[in-house]
């Protein structure tokens, strides 16, 4: 079974056709780059994808849940993390991640174990009593993505998650990403980043609400020949 | 309920971390309760008194005597000069003018019977009223006193007087801060219930936690009843805080059972809760949360009876107040610890909330969506 599978996926808002029949089909425990300009519509389909938005038409599967209907289900089994900050701020490293384990339905037990062992991954321990607030912005942004898979999620979505933190952290963060999807974890994940996009299994492009490309980086490069995933966004991106 | 759990366990941490949280909670309310009581107090003392004696005579000083011995008045000025007193009117320095013309002495004395004039600034018209009133009653209980005098004199037979004799109930002594006290206590356990709560829901969307939330599998009911229960706590901590303050400090009587307060609050929270949840819904910052709900709860406020009786509105404005949450829990706290009212008495009006309470929870609930 696919984690994700859509066919014709579309959202209009009024006249605006925000995502215009999209279908694609993610693997399991894949990283699926998901690329696109300000307002292609990338942001759009993501929030259908995780019941946050209703589709106009077509069909769309997450963990074998239809979006349509089954929306509570695919939420117990998807992790997500939007580009803006989604940890509170007025609480304690530890305090987020016990809220977050909580309202997945964790065990006690099971949240004491697992914050020992994310704090000790993101060698946080010394922090764990420290206000969120207190945090530079990319251990936030790791510790935002390990508080988003903290409940075992099979399919984690990530928006733009690396907005705004510097390479070396961008870097750790991906270490995150890998880890995550060796674990058998599928990524889905939008990015403006293009040597982000390098690190992806497979990657889509979006332009104006479709799908334009959908293939591994070296096939796309190949495709557009290339030299380097800019110049394949900047030709799809441009050349219309 | 473990969600909820997990919810009030996070509402509660950030409630008791935020220092400006802890104030409006513990401080201000004492305050406002301390001050408010103080000042909304209907009483009026010190009027500004000008009299133009235009016939000094020992009648007409005894007069001015009896005036300024009641405490009501502070007299201004005492002149021959009417148009001084005009312009003191004018200026705002007098409230009140009493004229006393020539011969008034002598036409009480020769013709048992003398006319005063009284100007009254009417600009603050409830002022006017009382400073009209006060000065009536001094000039009758002198002319009463006169009367005595002469007919113990010479034994003529004066009027007869009907003596009508007043006693105050459940409030003895007319003491205006046990009436105030209650509804200020009202009026404090509503901002906690209409405005906290609302905005507390609002900067989830403004800080763009509320994503997160809405991509977790917490329940419609689970979330909201998580983000209300503490406030309810909160506000009915706050009336306790109140009827104590009110009790050591304004020795507030509390004639009936305060279980039945502290019962009629509890339902009374949940529709001012859901007032919050509602404006919540369809606001997207604090600051468009605090106006709307600003706009209704001074509304429900001035037209509640607390500061105006009800009696005196138009009827279509005392129509208004059947749907007025605040001025159902005034009336009701006011009957239960001045007059001591008992479950009979206010069942109906408990009713009448309960219904409120389901029908905003229920269109707030509804309004409220995780999916857009």
């Amino acid at each position: 079974m696919q984690p994700i599978v859509t066919k014709e996926l579309t959202k209009k808002f009024g006249t605006f056709i925000a995502t215009n029949a999209i279908t694609f089909e993610v693997k399991e425990g894949e990283i699926f780059g998901f690329l696109g300009a300000n307002g292609a519509g990338k942001t759009t389909a993501m929030r259908m994808l995780c019941g946050l938005l209703r589709p106009s038409s077509g069909e769309a599967k997450v963990a074998g849940f239809d979006v349509y209907k089954q929306a509570d289900r695919i939420k117990q089994n998807i992790g997500y993390m939007s580009q803006r900050f989604s940890l509170y701020e007025d609480l304690k490293v530890k305090e987020n991640i016990r809220f977050y384990g909580g309202i997945y339905g964790l065990s006690n037990n099971t949240i004491k174990e697992k914050t020992k062992q994310l704090l000790q991954k993101l060698q946080m321990e010394a922090e764990a009593d420290q206000l969120v607030s207190a945090l530079p912005l990319g251990w936030k942004q790791k510790l935002a993505f390990s508080v988003a898979i903290l409940h075992d999620p099979s399919i984690v979505f990530l928006d733009e998650p690396t907005g705004g933190v510097d390479p070396v952290t961008r870097r750790q963060f991906w270490d995150l990403i890998y880890e995550a999807a060796g674990r058998g974890v599928t990524v889905f994940v939008t990015t403006h980043y293009m040597d982000e996009a390098e690190y992806c299994d497979r990657i889509s492009i979006m332009v104006d609400g479709r799908i334009q490309a959908l293939d591994t980086p070296r096939q796309l490069k190949a495709q557009f020949q290339a030299e380097s995933m800019d110049d394949v966004f900047l030709k799809l991106a441009r050349g219309k | 309920m473990r969600t909820i759990f997990f919810i009030l366990q996070k509402e509660f941490l950030q409630i008791f971390r935020n220092r400006g949280m802890m104030a409006i909670i513990f401080l201000i309310p004492i305050v406002q309760l301390l001050v408010l009581s103080n000042a909304a107090n209907y009483e009026v003392r010190n009027l500004a008194i000008d009299v133009v004696d235009q016939d000094h005579s020992a009648w007409s000083q005894r007069l001015v005597n009896k005036l300024t011995a009641s405490g009501y008045f502070k007299l201004h000025r005492q002149t021959f000069n009417e148009k001084a007193a005009f312009e003191d009117l004018q200026l705002d320095k007098a409230d009140i003018v009493l004229m006393i013309p020539r011969h008034f002495e002598r036409d009480l004395v020769r013709e048992d019977k003398a006319s005063l004039q009284l100007l009254v600034n009417a600009i603050n018209g409830s002022k006017a009223g009382l400073a009209n009133g006060y000065t009536n009653n001094i000039i009758r209980s002198f002319n009463q006193n006169i009367r005595t005098e002469w007919l113990a004199l010479d034994g003529r037979n004066g009027p007869a007087v009907i003596e009508v004799t007043y006693s105050n109930w459940f409030n003895t002594r007319l003491d205006y801060k046990v009436f105030m006290v209650p509804g200020i206590i009202v009026v404090l356990v509503t901002m906690i219930g209409a405005f906290l709560s609302g905005m507390n829901i609002v900067k989830e969307k403004e800080i763009g936690t509320i994503e997160q939330l809405n991509v977790t599998p917490i329940r419609k009911h689970h979330f909201i009843l998580g983000k209300l229960i503490p406030f309810w706590i909160v506000a009915l901590f706050e009336l306790a805080l109140g009827l104590l303050v009110g009790k050591l400090v304004f020795h507030l009587p509390m004639a009936g059972s305060l279980w039945l307060v502290f019962l009629f609050a509890a339902v009374y929270l949940w529709v001012m809760l859901g007032m919050g949840l509602l404006i919540s819904t369809f606001t997207e910052t604090q600051q468009q949360a605090m106006f709307i709900a600003w706009f209704f709860v001074i509304i429900f406020i001035l037209m509640s009876g607390l500061f105006t009786p009800v009696e005196n509105m138009p009827h279509w404005a005392q129509v208004l107040t059947w749907f007025n949450p605040i001025a159902y829990f005034v009336k009701v706290i006011r009957m239960v610890l001045l007059k001591g009212s008992g479950w009979a008495n206010i069942q109906i009006y408990l009713l009448i909330m309960l219904a409120y309470a389901v029908v905003m929870n229920g269109i707030a609930i509804w309004n409220y969506r995780k999916i857009t």
